[in-house]
């Protein structure tokens, strides 16, 4: 299968973490990938190239899942991107509050890579 | 002023020899800390003695029961050894949980290095080897993910001990480590962080759909 041309930032204070969810993408055709460690780093990352896709955690310092996406939504070039956040949070208030910031989908923690596709093809557009 | 004539000194009530007696063992209290809360009642009940009613004899002697039950209840406390669980037992244990998570995660990227070699080499199989690996692979980077889930839930772990650290220290009349017994956290936002939550009350990929669906 030929691989999805769409640029992915993942962003995860885990490098392992990181590592997983790059080689899940790779399996599931997504090649482009680039990784941030936190959410300053993700914006510097999201200003200076051109992302279809952010894959998140929430729970990071000094910047959080959470804060990038306000900050992503908030900014005209960027709030147009998908945003899915992959989380351990599974409390209904932490969803919401994540829905109520304008996330595109919610992944909780652990997943395997068909929820992973699934959510995918369900922001892009393309379920 | 209490016109009680047992409270009142001069010929009634000896009170400047109360306080006195009182403010000896207050101040035992603050220099040595050797104060016993019941020798305390038992020396205002061995001066009041002669003007006490029964009733009142009773309830003091009642008082110095209880004096004796939180003299005893600090020295149990007194006696786990308070520096030895500040000082050894909670290092230890944090420094075994901290070691769990160090060595876990050097195993987790040593399969997954494994995994990314077999994923390499799954372009020379036939295609259906090649599926059947590249399914089993998929399982594997799956799988790992229980490192990330591990290590905050061990990071819980720890706060709860740092936690009981800083109760049984306040217990047995040191300062506070300043440890707050919530284990949750807020996040800068001003919303609780839980980590992990157990099987039986986490929400499942499906109830979090759900709830999504319902917005």
């Amino acid at each position: 299968m030929a691989a999805n041309p769409i640029n992915v930032l993942i962003v995860d204070d885990y490098k392992t973490m990181l590592r997983i969810i790059r080689n899940l993408l790779k399996q599931i055709d997504f090649e482009n990938v680039e990784e941030a460690s936190d959410g300053n780093e993700a914006l510097t990352k999201l200003h200076a190239g051109n992302f279809g896709l952010i894959i998140s955690d929430w729970n990071m310092e000094p910047m959080t899942g959470l804060q990038l996406l306000q900050q992503v939504r908030a900014d005209p070039k960027l709030k147009a991107t998908p945003f899915i956040m992959v989380t351990a949070e599974s409390k209904t208030e932490n969803v919401i509050v994540a829905k109520q910031a304008g996330v595109s989908n919610y992944i909780v923690k652990p997943f395997n890579a068909e929820t992973l596709r699934s959510k995918i093809q369900k922001v892009l557009g393309h379920a | 002023m209490h016109d009680d004539p047992r409270l009142g000194g001069g010929n009634g009530f000896p009170l400047m020899t109360l306080k006195e007696r009182l403010q000896d063992h207050h101040e035992d209290a603050q220099s040595a800390k050797s104060v016993i809360l019941g020798d305390v009642v038992t020396a205002v009940i061995d001066t009041m003695a002669e003007r006490l009613s029964p009733t009142e004899h009773m309830l003091l002697e009642e008082i110095a029961g209880l004096g004796r039950i939180i003299d005893q209840a600090k020295a149990e406390v007194a006696g786990v050894s308070v520096e030895s669980i500040r000082g050894s037992h909670i290092p230890t244990a944090t420094g075994e949980l901290g070691a769990i998570v160090e060595h876990t995660a050097l195993a987790t990227n040593c399969i997954l290095e494994s995994c990314e070699m077999l994923d390499k080499l799954s372009s020379d199989l036939s295609s259906e080897h090649s599926r059947i690996l590249q399914a089993a692979v998929t399982q594997i980077y799956e799988a790992c993910s229980f490192q990330d889930i591990t290590g905050q839930r061990i990071t819980k772990v720890v706060k709860a001990l740092q936690a009981i650290e800083g109760k049984v220290l306040e217990l047995a009349g040191g300062q506070s480590t300043g440890v707050v017994m919530h284990l949750d956290v807020s996040s800068p936002e001003g919303c609780i962080m839980h980590g992990p939550a157990l099987p039986a009350e986490a929400m499942d990929q499906d109830d979090i759909d759900k709830l999504l669906a319902d917005f």
